[in-house]
């Protein structure tokens, strides 16, 4: 090679290039054989792996939440609605960092702690690559800096749903309930599939109670997404089918006016349709507004809810139970009439104790402290003047069997079937029952107790409106029940109610004493007869909270109102025609007479003018 | 055909006649080169989401380029090895002047703002490098003496560290593969080979610690085991791979990819758009692309072997081969055997300087092509 560069030789040269070039020419082409080779081997030889992957790479499947029922009245008001709110979801597939993603996000718009943790909860319980919320009810300013971020926030989106709400806020509260966050206890049991694409359950309430109806049934499409999750377009879809329309029986006057009558005042009030067990108002005062669970309530809220001395979030009518008090008199003296224990003839001697052989204390007449009720007192009259020794005489006579037999049977101790989740059946007691949960003998003592609606006896609101109601439709067995209509189809009792048999007469009789308790001038109700065009029959009731011993007298001036007694009132009306019947109770409202017979009078007074209105709702 | 250029050629020494040969134009290679840019323009409109801006603009360019192809072609090739020193140290102050003023984006620092116009000086030098070696040795004896591989070594190396500093691992490859293979054109001794062979892989440590980048170091690292990594690194190739596997032997169909359509493919309109193409066309358009590229890489081959000086055969072989890097390169890169680097498609990946760049480098191909013989 030395000796080569004493001169140039273009011959060799070109020679030598000519060779390098074929070289480099096989060089290329087995390299281009290798590329070939590649492409073979992943568009042919693998090819079936590569399409099902590239399909699913495609195609999602999402679900398409249903939209939840609505719920009426009967007079059409909206009680529960759907309304769009938008929540911030997370993909956290699509997102390179999730931590990173999560700190952006606090950084642009308000992400509490809670948020995340629960964020975090949901996490672990979605499917890959469903969208899983961090924060629900974005502002309109949260939502226009997320999206002016948007392009920097890879796997974050707004997302627009339908939530729950409900625009006559407190007033249906207890009767509706609400809609909540499902939570982990609720996520184990509910059918995955059909909550796939719906972030809520009935907390509470018809909510809760109708909830398989008013949730619908999911629906799903297909997507084609880009790799940065935004959906390009729908394949196909398969339409989710809206939940259950209810319509209630509750008309929304009557509900608003029986709050209103509560006036602050802690209570429950019930108005049934007496024909056909319908709820016409169904009111537990004070109330909330359900609009603060649906979103998740702050704990703020809640604490203010739950510790409230007035326990808006009890709902009295049918978790309340309260002593029935003399409420329970036109049932017992109407017991006793049909058992003959007791005639309209017989007449006792109040003079305000009532002794029972063998026993040195006596029982007093709490509502006539000085020397009782006098002479003469027949079943009437210790209706209308609620007097209680003649009850301690009739309960001692027909005796604590019949009474609970029907009592249970007025719905009195035993669950009224309504269709609400959570009803107490309050207590009628009995032998069974004190030898089970007391383990004693039944003393007649505690028949005398019972004979005024004290002692074990407790009841519900609602226990009290549905005996009413079956009084005053002499014995009708109606199960009183909210929802009068699904989806416009009105809901009819599969069977004829049975019927309490009772001879005419007593029913007759029983219905006087009570229209006398509103209209006669010695009854106890009669504050509220001024300016009446229809008849009320109704009793009125007192419940102790703290017992007052024989000697002592109650003085609501001396204790706290907390301890005062409950103010009860049972009524139906027209007294002629029963239509409508109210079991109600004022906590601590002293007397039935004067704080809770206003409250049914003016809702009486507003279901008479909306059915003088319109008569032909009254068949 | 080419044999009867040569033949021709040979017959009459007063030069061709034909309108061709005098406007410098090489016909086979224009023909095959608008071919490519039609094919281009299409996958372009398919990868870019049907938007006709893309495809505008990159059509624009394509006659700019064509334009300036037809014009360096109108000068002798001697003019380039004259010039060709001038040129690659012009290119190497550029590169230097974008260490220190250079303007980028996406962490790389690759271009000089000239104000009316970005200049990237990289791009240059995949011209500047194969010219100035293919000058260089062809003054001196063949195959080159020790000194001459040292300084073709050297003149290649500064380029290829530089570009690799902005970072852009593609160009740097490019510019380092064209030396190389001026060098072996040029008759490169086999202990040469060998020693650079040792050289390059003694490199490689150096490159890894100190030139290469984290997200560099990633993809290779990415490349040896993709599914590690679904989310980061791996995510292109896996897409990459999943689209021009789907593609099977015919394809999708035109505008009908699902996995660039929908956005799975990232870089669909640069870098990855050969995945496109597998996808909507399948293997057929993939062999297709892969012959009408080696018959492009073949005629320059031709034209180097007929070239009338050793500067014109050395540039044009150098040229041709160079070519085929970027070929492979990136088809290695977009099908998962070669590690990502920033390299497009050449004529189909969307890019104007790059579009530019490809057409002057043909320009001075066919100067060589066209050049009369030297009495």
């Amino acid at each position: 090679m030395m000796q080569d560069r004493a001169f140039s030789d273009p011959a060799r040269e070109r020679l030598l290039f000519a060779q390098r070039l074929f070289i480099t020419a096989v060089i290329t082409l087995v390299l281009s054989g290798l590329l070939a080779a590649r492409y073979f081997n992943l568009q042919i030889s693998r090819h079936d792996d590569f399409a099902t992957q590239s399909n699913n790479n495609r195609v999602l499947v999402r679900p398409l939440a249903p939209s939840r029922g609505l719920i009426y009245a009967s007079d059409g008001e909206l009680i529960a609605d759907n309304r769009p709110s938008f929540n911030l979801t997370i993909v956290p597939e699509r997102s390179a960092n999730l931590e990173q993603l999560l700190s952006d996000l606090s950084a642009l718009i308000t992400v509490s702690e809670r948020d995340i943790e629960n964020f975090r909860k949901r996490l672990k319980q979605r499917r890959p690559y469903e969208q899983t919320t961090l924060k629900f009810n974005l502002s309109e300013e949260e939502r226009a800096t997320l999206a002016v971020h948007g392009h920097r926030l890879l796997g974050a989106e707004t997302s627009a749903r339908l939530n729950r709400y409900y625009p006559e806020a407190e007033l249906f509260a207890n009767v509706v309930g609400y809609v909540g966050r499902i939570n982990e206890a609720e996520s184990e049991t509910i059918d995955k599939v059909q909550y796939s694409g719906t972030d809520s359950i009935g907390k509470n309430g018809l909510e809760k109670f109708y909830e398989d109806r008013l949730l619908g049934q999911v629906g799903s499409e297909q997507v084609e997404t880009n790799a940065l999750g935004r959906v390009m377009r729908v394949l196909e879809q398969n339409a989710p089918i809206a939940g259950d329309d209810l319509t209630l029986f509750i008309d929304s006057e009557l509900q608003r006016v029986g709050l209103d009558a509560f006036n602050g005042e802690r209570g429950a009030l019930i108005a049934i349709d007496v024909k056909t067990g319908g709820i016409l108002a169904m009111v537990s005062a004070p109330s909330y507004d359900p609009n603060l669970f649906v979103g998740g309530i702050s704990q703020k809220d809640y604490d203010r809810l739950l510790y409230d001395k007035s326990r808006p979030l009890f709902d009295r009518t049918i978790r309340g139970q309260y002593p029935p008090g003399s409420t329970v008199k036109p049932l017992f003296g109407l017991i006793a009439l049909q058992k003959g224990t007791v005639t309209t003839n017989f007449k006792i001697q109040d003079n305000g104790f009532f002794y029972f052989k063998g026993v040195e204390r006596p029982w007093r007449d709490h509502n006539f402290a000085r020397g009782g009720h006098g002479s003469g007192v027949d079943l009437a009259k210790a209706i209308i003047e609620s007097c209680d020794v003649y009850f301690y005489e009739l309960g001692v006579r027909t005796g604590i069997d019949m009474l609970s037999t029907y009592g249970n049977q007025f719905g009195l101790g035993v669950l009224t079937g309504i269709d609400l989740p959570g009803e107490r059946n309050g207590i009628m007691p009995s032998r069974a029952w004190k030898q089970g949960e007391r383990r004693q003998s039944w003393y007649n003592g505690d028949t005398i107790n019972v004979s005024i609606g004290q002692g074990y006896m407790l009841a519900t609101p609602l226990q009290l409106a549905v005996m009413t109601a079956r009084i005053a439709s002499r014995g009708e067995v109606q199960t009183p029940r909210l929802v009068k209509a699904i989806n416009g189809v009105d809901q009819v009792p599969a069977e004829e109610p049975p019927t309490i048999k009772m001879d005419k007469q007593y029913w007759d009789y029983v219905h006087q004493a009570m229209v006398d308790v509103v209209h006669s001038p010695r009854g106890t109700a009669k504050g509220i007869s001024r300016d009446l065009d229809y008849k009320i029959a109704g009793k009125t009731g007192t419940a102790q909270v703290i017992s007052v011993g024989a000697k002592d007298k109650y003085d609501s001036t001396k204790i706290d109102k907390e301890q005062w007694d409950h103010a009860l009132f049972v009524a139906f009306a027209p007294a002629d025609d029963p239509k409508i019947a109210i079991g109600l109770i004022v906590e601590n409202g002293e007397h039935g007479s004067s704080s809770a017979a206003p409250i049914a009078r003016a809702v009486f007074d507003a279901y008479m003018d909306s059915n003088a209105a319109s008569p032909s709702e009254s068949e | 055909m080419h044999r009867n250029d040569f033949v021709r050629q040979l017959s009459s020494p007063g030069g061709d006649r034909r309108p061709s040969r005098r406007m410098h134009i090489d016909i086979p290679l224009l023909i095959i080169l608008l071919i490519l840019c039609g094919i281009g323009l299409a996958v372009l409109y398919s990868a870019s989401g049907e938007n006709l801006f893309y495809v505008e603009r990159q059509a624009t360019f394509m006659v700019i380029g064509l334009i300036s192809m037809i014009f360096m072609a109108q000068f002798p090739p001697r003019g380039w090895e004259r010039y060709a020193m001038l040129i690659y140290f012009g290119g190497l102050l550029a590169l230097i002047a974008v260490l220190f003023v250079g303007v980028g984006a996406k962490g790389a620092q690759r271009w000089l703002d000239l104000g009316v116009t970005r200049f990237q000086p990289s791009e240059l030098m995949k011209i500047a490098v194969p010219m100035m070696l293919s000058a260089f040795l062809s003054k001196r004896y063949l195959p080159p003496s020790f000194k001459h591989v040292c300084f073709a070594l050297v003149a290649t190396a500064i380029p290829v560290f530089l570009i690799a500093r902005q970072p852009d691992l593609g160009t740097s490859l490019i510019v380092f593969s064209s030396g190389f293979f001026a060098l072996f054109l040029a008759g490169l001794g086999k202990r040469y080979l060998v020693t650079t062979a040792l050289l390059a892989m003694a490199a490689l440590p150096t490159l890894w610690f100190y030139v290469m980048r984290d997200y560099q170091k990633q993809r290779v690292l990415t490349l040896l085991s993709p599914e590690q990594d679904k989310l980061g690194a791996g995510w292109n190739i896996m897409q990459s791979t999943t689209a021009i596997g789907s593609g099977g032997w015919s394809g999708k169909g035109w505008t009908e990819g699902t996995q660039s359509q929908l956005n799975f493919l990232p870089e669909s309109h640069t870098d990855f758009i050969i995945a496109v193409l597998a996808e909507e066309f399948g293997l057929v358009g993939v062999l297709t692309m892969l012959t009408l590229y080696l018959l492009l890489i073949g005629r320059c081959l031709v034209i180097a072997l007929n070239a009338q000086s050793m500067f014109g055969r050395l540039m044009a072989g150098t040229m041709g081969l160079s070519f085929f890097v970027y070929i492979f390169v990136n088809m290695g890169m977009v099908s998962g055997i070669l590690p990502v680097v920033g390299a497009p498609l050449p004529f189909i990946s969307y890019g104007g300087t790059a579009i530019v760049t490809l057409f002057l480098g043909f320009g001075i191909l066919m100067a060589i092509s066209t050049e009369q013989k030297r009495i």
